[in-house]
């Protein structure tokens, strides 16, 4: 639609650096996190010399970060399974069911989004202390899953927007049951915006501290080990972890972007 | 078309979780910061004295002016990188487009702590920054005014911030009928006539969603303060974490965090009313 619009503007080289700048900007301690690494004399120093896997190597060997990854791999597993459930059902109610305060609902839901984690953070905390909840990584997981759920709907309510509705008037007008129709016309044709919405909410379980941070009893998640030992000083050690997490977190978001355009364009 | 059992069906469920598991934590919330804390006990006498304290002690409205000060910075400079880089995004990309605005939309989903962590390591005593100075005979010794400093927080949570601006100043700008452009254009407008009387207008809802994004954000956050931030880098969130924490007094502690939900919210609220006004249609 722009390839009009493009020949209409002006070149203009000050922008392109500028832009260029920007991007800089966003990639530079991303990209030096990563060279450090690799690293031998460890973090910091300029420049870096002395090419090195030592760092991964005493990653792969270091138990309690593979138990807090464990972990961390169990609660984005149970919030994917809880936030999906609970938000695709509250994206179907918000496309098709009429209930006094749905427009409360609706914002209620999506309030962990916009609020600042810590917020939602103390509030289950406090609520997990009035039900006498231990805290493990089971207040975590209800957290996480909760939180999440504003995700969900938000994504699942996009992909229903786009079905056809008619395919499910024709199955129920054929006589198949409201729920047959569900399992075999309606969940079918969300598949790709499940399986995006699983991949972004398991991104970001995996990544999440601000809500955790108030929720965790003995057992840490990931972020929350890679935080211990940031108070107990850097170790090149920690660039590995997150070398490793980058890589991850891009690939699975890739995955995301393409099934969901993907998605908008069928 | 949908039978009432079927819409019962949807709708209980997320109700009832959404009303157990969020409503009802943060009305415990509310309900706290209008108690009060004696010996260590949390008793229920209702007062506004929490909302007092907030205002009254100086060590608190120290920590919120400066709190705002922090967002207010990250908020202008996430606006400054992140709308010349979705104008150039959208208007002068050409073919490498969609890539470009891949590449803007990747660190956006990277880790938090991952991107706090390599900021301490550059700017750190003796870290890359440092190094790299040194290096090429800029400073003799280490900067060591770099870490643990508001300044510090600005930069961190400003690089978290400026893909999050982005993303609505860029959907607003390729929403722009470039027909309305290329009339500017034709009618004789400069550029620049072009840019502030059809372009910025049309792309205001955008910033203001993008901005009011990285400020209520910038304003609730407690782990930047701590990972880069140092003491002269307090910010009001970490006042809640330590009124929760060590200190004791979940009540007051409450009451700040209800204050920020308040501003949050009156903030949202706010640029949605003006974001209708304004929007194109």
């Amino acid at each position: 639609m722009s390839a009009t619009s493009t020949t209409s503007m002006r070149h203009s080289p000050l922008l392109a650096a500028y832009a260029a700048l920007v991007f800089a900007f966003i990639y530079l301690p991303i990209v030096v996190l990563v060279v450090y690494s690799f690293n031998r004399d460890g973090v910091g120093g300029f420049p870096p010399r002395h090419f090195t896997f030592e760092w991964y190597r005493q990653l792969f060997a270091d138990s309690a970060i593979w138990d807090s990854v464990l972990n961390s791999l169990i609660v984005a597993a149970g919030a994917v399974a809880l936030s999906l459930t609970l938000g695709l059902l509250a994206a179907l109610a918000l496309d098709r069911a009429d209930f006094p305060g749905k427009s409360f609902f609706r914002r209620l839901v999506l309030l962990p989004l916009i609020l600042p984690g810590i917020i939602t953070g103390l509030s289950l905390l406090l609520f997990a202390v009035r039900i006498s909840l231990d805290l493990s990584l089971i207040t975590i997981f209800l957290g996480h899953g909760t939180a999440l759920i504003s995700v969900a709907t938000t994504e699942l309510f996009a992909g229903l927007q786009k079905i056809d509705r008619r395919q499910e008037e024709a199955s129920l007008d054929l006589g198949a049951t409201p729920w047959r129709t569900f399992w075999l016309v309606t969940l079918p044709n969300l598949k790709l915006s499940l399986i995006a919405a699983a991949l972004l909410i398991f991104t970001l379980s995996m990544d999440e501290i601000a809500v955790t941070f108030f929720l965790y009893g003995r057992e840490y998640t990931l972020p929350l080990e890679i935080w211990g030992r940031l108070r107990r000083g850097i170790t090149p050690e920690i660039n590995a972890i997150s070398t490793l997490i980058l890589v991850v977190s891009i690939i699975l978001i890739t995955v995301w972007y393409h099934l969901r355009t993907r998605s908008e364009r069928s | 078309m949908y039978s009432r059992t079927y819409k019962l069906l949807i709708s209980l469920p997320p109700i009832l979780w959404v009303a157990l598991f969020l409503l009802l934590p943060y009305l415990l919330m509310f309900l706290h910061s209008f108690w009060t804390v004696r010996d260590g006990v949390i008793l229920h006498h209702w007062n506004f004295e929490n909302y007092a304290t907030l205002f009254k002690n100086p060590l608190y409205v120290q920590v919120l002016l400066r709190t705002v000060r922090i967002a207010a910075g990250v908020t202008l400079l996430s606006v400054l990188l992140g709308y010349p880089l979705a104008y150039f995004l959208s208007f002068h990309a050409g073919p490498r487009k969609e890539f470009l605005y891949q590449l803007v939309i990747v660190p956006l989903w990277v880790s938090y702590l991952v991107r706090g962590y390599a900021w301490k390591t550059i700017l750190g005593s003796d870290g890359v920054l440092n190094g790299a100075l040194q290096y090429l005979h800029i400073t003799q010794g280490p900067v060591s005014a770099l870490l643990y400093s508001p300044f510090a927080v600005v930069l961190m949570l400003t690089h978290i911030y400026t893909p999050f601006v982005f993303l609505p100043i860029y959907a607003s700008l390729e929403h722009i009928p470039r027909t309305l452009i290329e009339a500017s254009q034709d009618l004789g407008a400069s550029p620049r006539k072009t840019f502030v009387r059809v372009i910025l207008p049309l792309s205001l809802p955008g910033l203001l969603a993008g901005a009011t994004f990285a400020f209520v954000l910038s304003l609730g956050d407690f782990l930047a303060p701590l990972l880069v931030g140092g003491s002269s880098g307090t910010m009001i969130a970490n006042l809640v974490q330590s009124l929760f924490g060590a200190a004791y007094d979940w009540p007051l502690g409450a009451a700040i965090s209800v204050f920020i939900l308040i501003i949050t919210l009156a903030l949202l609220a706010l640029t949605q009313r003006v974001e209708k006004r304004w929007s194109f249609e």
